[in-house]
């Protein structure tokens, strides 16, 4: 299961290579800034297919865990794998392959302020010059997921903060993407446009059945995660029955720069440590 | 100052180096990789070189022109005010035009470039973009370099232009001089050897530019504070190693030709 590089020069997709390996895998990985341990010794897997939510106090390390995910990052210590390659070790040439099959979702979108939205949800199709027209019904596609269509033409800072996170959604999902990374995708949002953008990660989640790894300090849109999926009938997000959780979503808790929890949600609420409780009080 | 301060400090040196080092030759070895960004090298052309058209028209003009006015009354306290024009030339072709066109470009483009790339740093942007699966290296620096330095060689070459003219018109209009005297001696002691140096300095020059703007750029940190740090340091930094290169390149050209 270990990255040999080779694989990524063949034309298996690279979510394919390395069918039985998890979407993502930390093994003792730590990181320090100037000195200062942010990530020690975190191991954890996310299974194909599978939510997890990543907990923790703000500035805990969060995003820095999304970045090394994606290779944006590297390591001090400890090894990454995505899809069975291993991230930590792959040349930058090899990662922008890899990440054909990896969207991110900016903390604060992260849109290309020059571009429109056309260009920046497009942005990955125009760069491997798809015909003009394959564009904008994809880009079309990605939006109307996020219920945006008519904003094709505007600029970023013609949209509003919740409505730049729906673009940034667009813009990761649109390569239709084995694996999403959320960098708390409603942070600094109200709570109405939070629970929108929660209803799109569920809608994402329970249609295309992507595995993603979701960083939020909100407790209630993590438990909405777990307690809410999407009605393909209806084509709106609805609660689970009473004591009904979603299995394919479970929790991650960092605290200090370590991991302190890797569980389901009824772990996690029933859990005796005094942190989490505290935490989750 | 304690000792692990400049230990600290030097190192902080060193890997600056190094990075700088490392930016600006993945920068050049993307030139030869696919994809090639020749949309991007064109509209970088047309911002620095059409964009920088008339600061530097203005400048060499009005630089020819006083060096025809300082150097005429000097000269002609020996009888050879006749030479204004080879004077004019002379330093116009072989260090103002480069140098100043140079600082003119880097005072507008070098911090252009880190304003520009630093706010994209602080905003995500260029980690959004490799996350997109692009090389900003490739897709924002390598443009950028390879359009100053071409853009930088023809504006030199304007400006020593407009700066002759920019002399005759005072050596002519306001000094009274003739015009077939002022050019003869403009063209006639110019050698190959005086043209090759100041085609080369814009060559180097321009790759400081590009080079020092976008390293301080994708170096940002600190938010829009920083953003104004990279910038201010863009320009102080790029405009120094200009002048010092200028020294330099001028050395081992006149060590080689003799003149």
């Amino acid at each position: 299961m270990t990255a040999t590089g080779t694989a990524l020069e063949t034309d298996v997709p690279v979510s394919q290579a390395y069918p039985d390996a998890p979407a993502v895998r930390f093994e003792g990985v730590s990181i320090e800034f100037e000195g200062k341990d942010v990530l020690d010794q975190v191991s954890f897997e996310v299974k194909r297919g599978e939510t997890r939510v990543l907990l923790g106090p703000a500035g805990v390390g969060k995003s820095v865990l999304l970045k090394l995910a994606d290779g944006l990052l590297k390591p001090d210590a400890g090894r990454i794998f995505v899809f069975g390659f291993e991230v930590s070790a792959m040349p930058e040439e090899e990662l922008f392959r890899l990440r054909e099959s990896v969207g991110m979702v900016f903390q604060e979108s992260a849109l290309f302020d020059s571009l429109t939205v056309r260009d920046n949800v497009g942005y990955r199709l125009i760069q491997e010059n798809v015909p003009d027209d394959e564009i904008d019904s994809r880009v079309s596609e990605a939006l109307r997921f996020v219920e945006l269509e008519h904003t094709m033409t505007k600029l970023p800072s013609e949209l509003s903060g919740g409505m730049r996170r729906r673009v940034a959604i667009a813009r990761a999902i649109i390569t239709k993407p084995e694996l999403i990374l959320y960098d708390s995708p409603t942070g600094g949002l109200d709570p109405i446009t939070s629970t929108t953008i929660i209803d799109l990660v569920i809608k994402q989640r329970d249609v295309s059945g992507t595995s993603s790894l979701l960083v939020t300090h909100r407790l209630q849109d993590a438990f909405m995660l777990a307690t809410h999926r999407f009605n393909k009938d209806t084509g709106e997000v609805t609660a689970l029955a009473e004591k009904q959780i979603d299995p394919s979503t479970s929790f991650l808790v960092l605290h200090q720069g370590r991991l302190v929890f890797d569980g389901s949600t009824h772990d996690l609420v029933h859990s005796d440590d005094d942190f989490l409780r505290q935490y989750l009080a | 100052m304690p000792l692990t301060t400049v230990d600290a400090a030097a190192k902080r040196g060193v890997a600056a180096i190094q990075q700088y080092s490392l930016l600006s030759a993945r920068a050049l070895g993307n030139l030869f990789r696919r994809p090639f960004y020749g949309a991007d090298i064109i509209t970088q052309a047309d911002l620095i070189g059409i964009g920088s058209l008339p600061i530097v028209i203005l400048t060499g003009f009005f630089t020819g022109g006083v060096l025809a006015l300082q150097s005429a009354s000097t000269l002609a306290q020996f009888g050879a005010a006749a030479i204004t024009g080879q004077l004019v030339s002379f330093s116009m072709i072989k260090e103002l035009g480069p140098v100043l066109t140079s600082l003119m470009v880097s005072g507008r483009n070098a911090s252009g470039m880190a304003s520009e790339l630093g706010s994209m740093m602080v905003t995500e942007q260029i980690d959004a973009m490799r996350a997109l699966g692009t090389d900003p290296v490739k897709k924002l620096v390598m443009p950028r370099i390879i359009a100053t330095i071409i853009m930088l060689f023809f504006l030199t070459i304007i400006s020593d232009l407009v700066g002759i003219m920019g002399g005759a018109f005072v050596a002519v209009l306001m000094l009274g001089q003739d015009a077939n005297q002022y050019f003869h001696t403009v063209y006639q002691s110019l050698q190959y050897p005086d043209i090759l140096q100041g085609l080369v300095k814009p060559l180097f020059f321009g790759f400081i530019i590009a080079t020092i703007g976008c390293y301080y750029g994708m170096s940002t940190r600190g938010g829009t504070q920083g953003v104004g740090r990279s910038t201010t340091q863009a320009v102080v930094v790029s405009s120094v190693l200009i002048i010092a290169t200028d020294f330099v390149i001028s050395r081992f050209m006149i060590g080689v030709f003799g003149r």
